[in-house]
Parts: structure tokens; sequence; C-alpha cells
């Protein structure tokens, strides 16, 4: 048997995703465009949520768009061009989450200086995207009444990497027998502080939290980036 | 399942950093892997095998070194070692922890080569 010895790496496993989102920060942190990553189960109402958030911001004049990941069809994209927001599929064709490099891909030379927010919906997933970066300034875990309480519980990963918790179908709450408690306790134990929004973007309840939420973190967002003036 | 997708990546970087480093054969692949990293260690070494086929990595060792979730407790003043991860929470005085020292790790660490 002959020798072996060991050469040192010390790399990430997702060195080649990281650098491609490093870059499309700074890209978007240049164009001054606060991004969003939607993330969930199939089924949540992510597309439902963006939707109505699109439409709410297009009426309130602010400059919006989407980019929508789904394994195959671009129904997403065609219900969120409904709110008057510019929006794009990504199909990953079998892939359960969104890389960077899709992001850049499908971005092309879209003028992103144009825009005040741009939405990613990731694919319908609580796993996978949780590894993938893609040069969101803030990730949003979606959960809604019907899935049951405990679920962050059961994906600490995802809600552990997601800085707000967004609980959608409000509405069905009572019909659901939802403990609104015990849900906030469960986010509360794998992620200890984070911000919960409830929402119906049926009714429309909660909306007005979202979007106070929304104007409020990129203003803290910008103005983390802004440089000193010279003294 | 995006474990394919990871062992794409090692292999990837493993091919890379044993070809600068002359080797004639990979014997074996040494990962950090966070407990938080939501990684399914039995789907890892399954996709790595059929990842590495027809590389330099073909029947090599996939060792993955589990690295738990520590935490910085802002009562106790002391990094704490969390038995599980559904619960950020101090095991001695019940303060959740938000502060996350390690856990996350998806790392490449070293090969073991031949040369």
């Amino acid at each position: 048997m002959s020798q072996t010895r060991i050469v040192q790496v010390r790399a990430g496993i997702l060195k080649k995703n990281d650098e491609l989102a490093h870059a499309l920060r700074a890209r978007f942190e240049a164009a001054g465009v606060f991004v969003v990553n939607l993330v969930s189960s199939p089924g949540t109402g992510k597309t439902q949520f963006l939707e109505r958030t699109l439409g709410d911001l297009v009426a309130a004049g602010v400059r919006t768009a989407a980019l929508v990941g789904d394994l195959e069809t671009d129904h997403d994209a065609q219900r969120l061009a409904r709110s008057g927001a510019p929006a794009r599929q990504i199909n990953t064709h079998g892939r359960c989450h969104l890389e960077a490099e899709m992001i850049g891909e499908f971005l092309g030379e879209w003028e992103l200086s144009t825009l005040d927010f741009l939405f990613i919906e990731n694919v319908g997933n609580l796993v996978c995207p949780a590894s993938y970066d893609l040069g969101e300034a803030m990730r949003v875990a979606l959960l809604s009444v019907t899935e049951g309480e405990d679920k962050p519980l059961k994906y600490p990963t995802m809600f552990n990497s997601a800085d707000v918790a967004v609980i959608t179908k409000i509405d069905l709450a009572e019909a659901c027998e939802f403990d609104r408690a015990a849900a906030h306790a469960a986010i509360e134990e794998v992620r200890p502080g984070m911000t919960i929004v409830e929402v119906s973007a049926k009714r429309g309840t909660g909306m007005d939290d979202w979007m106070t939420l929304l104007h409020a973190r990129r203003a803290a967002w910008r103005r983390l980036r802004e440089v000193p003036a010279p003294a | 399942m995006h474990e394919l997708s990871l062992a794409q990546g090692i292999v990837e970087q493993a091919v890379a950093s044993a070809a600068q480093a002359d080797a004639k054969r990979v014997v074996a692949v040494h990962l950090k892997i966070g407990r938080l990293a939501g990684v399914e260690p039995g789907a890892l070494l399954f996709c790595y095998d059929d990842a590495s086929k027809g590389t330099m990595l073909e029947g090599s060792r996939l060792v993955i070194h589990d690295v738990p979730l520590v935490v910085w407790c802002a009562h106790c003043l002391r990094e704490v070692e969390l038995p599980g991860v559904q619960s950020l929470r101090c095991p001695t005085c019940q303060t959740p922890c938000g502060e996350i020292l390690q856990g996350r790790e998806l790392q490449i660490e070293s090969l073991e080569i031949e040369p």
C-alpha cells in the first residue's frame, strides 16, 4: 500500500454559489434595489401573497418586480403579472431550489436601478432553498395556518436562516383550529427574536403591517449603505 | 433533495484541489457538516458515489465529521453546546440564544491523496 498524504482544502461546499450570490448582492446594493427571497412549503400561498404584495406596491407607486421559480410551467409568472408588476418565470426543470446562477441568468440585462423592490419566489420546499444564498437582503419564511403549528420545529434550518416569518391564510385560523400561541412559540424556539407578521392575502388582513415592515427594512438597509458625507 | 447538487460541488472542488497537489488518486474526502446545515448524511453519501464516478475520486471514502450546534448564552456569558436543533435555548438557564457560533458548516476540510 502506497503512502497517502493530507491536503488541506478548507473551502465551503457551496463556494461557487456563495461567490455568485456575493456578486449579485453587490449589484443589488449598487442599484439600490431591496431583494426579498420568499421560501415556504408548496401550498402555503406564496404566489397569492406575492401577487397581493406586488399589487399593493404598484398601487402605491412603488417600483417593483418579481422572479418566480418553479419546477415547470409559467403559471405563477402569469398570475403575478396581473398585479401590473413585471414578473419573470424561472423553470428549474426538476431542481428543488433556486441558485444564485439562475438569478443572474434570468435577470440578464434588467435595469435594476429602476426598481425599489425585487421579490424572488423560491421553489416550494422547506429544506433545500435554506442553503442557497441568492444575494437577497431579506429572507422570508412563510407558514400557513393549514400546515400545523410545529412546522418550524420540523424545518429548523429554514426558519433559522430566515429574517422574518409570515403566517398566511390567517382568515382560516378559526376553521383550522390554528393555535396562534403555539405557532409563535415554535418560531421563537428555532429563531429567537424573529419578527412575525400574520396576513390573509385574500382578505387583505395584515397587509398594512407587512407593507410597513417592507418599507422599514428597506430604509434601514439603505441607511446602512449610505456613504457618510465628508466632514 | 439538494444532496446531489452538494455532491457535485464537492467533487468539482476536490478534483481541482487534488490536481493542484499532483495527486494520482484521492483516497478520502473529509467534510465538516454542521447539525443545523440541513444535510442528510445518508443521501449525501449515496449521491457522492454517483457524482464521483469516472473522476479521480471514484471509490474514495467520503468522511462526514459532525459539527455540534454551539450558541452564545447572553445570560450565562458562555458558549453552550445544544443537544438538538429544535430549541435554541440555553439548557442551563432556559434563555433563548439567537447567536449561533457553530453548526451551520458545509465545508470541505481536507483530502487524503496518493501522490
